[in-house]
């Protein structure tokens, strides 16, 4: 199944608030995509707990829905 | 024995463990893969458990450590990431050093 750029990045806002995000569709099928995430969430944390908190704001989708969402944290 | 004391002991008894789709001669996988071939290229002996073969594992490996997907890198006990942090860690060289400060390699 997949889920639309947009879909992705509204998640993530909604628990990330001041994230910048650049999501690419890797291969156009809207299936297969990398993420950049940069947070001031993320500042201080282990590189772990930076993904977690993107995988946990996709509420239970990242494994499911979202089988190829390759992800790059960093504070800002 | 609960899964959750099965997978303790399984990277408890392993200096490094890869929780994996597939095995690594025939990975199902490409992130899977893709860990995989970083331990080859390593030259990394570690124990893989093939998610796919054990259904319980495989739901079990996920609440353990709190992470959603597969693959997943142990070592001594502690889990290391996923595929992109273990790539990432393995491209800036700290994977190498994590590794040989565990005195793995």
């Amino acid at each position: 199944m997949a889920l639309p750029i947009e879909e992705i990045k509204k998640l993530i806002i909604e628990s990330i608030p001041d994230a910048d995000i650049e999501i690419k569709d890797l291969a156009g099928d809207s299936n297969h995509y990398s993420a950049k995430i940069s947070s001031k969430l993320f500042n201080g944390i282990t590189k772990i707990e930076q993904h977690k908190l993107v995988y946990k704001s996709l509420k239970g989708k990242m494994g499911n829905e979202l089988h190829a969402l390759s992800i790059t944290t960093e504070g800002k | 024995m609960n899964t959750k004391s099965e997978i303790e002991n399984i990277i408890n008894k392993n200096d490094v463990c890869l929780f994996m789709k597939g095995v690594p001669e025939a990975p199902q996988c490409g992130f899977s893969m893709a860990v995989s071939n970083i331990l080859k290229h390593l030259n990394v002996k570690y124990e893989s458990i093939d998610v796919l073969a054990n259904e319980e594992i495989r739901d079990g490996i996920k609440t353990f450590s709190d992470w959603p997907t597969i693959p997943q890198l142990y070592v001594k006990g502690e889990f290391i990431g996923g595929c992109d942090i273990v790539k990432e860690m393995f491209e800036k060289g700290q994977l190498k050093e994590l590794l040989e400060n565990k005195k793995i390699i």
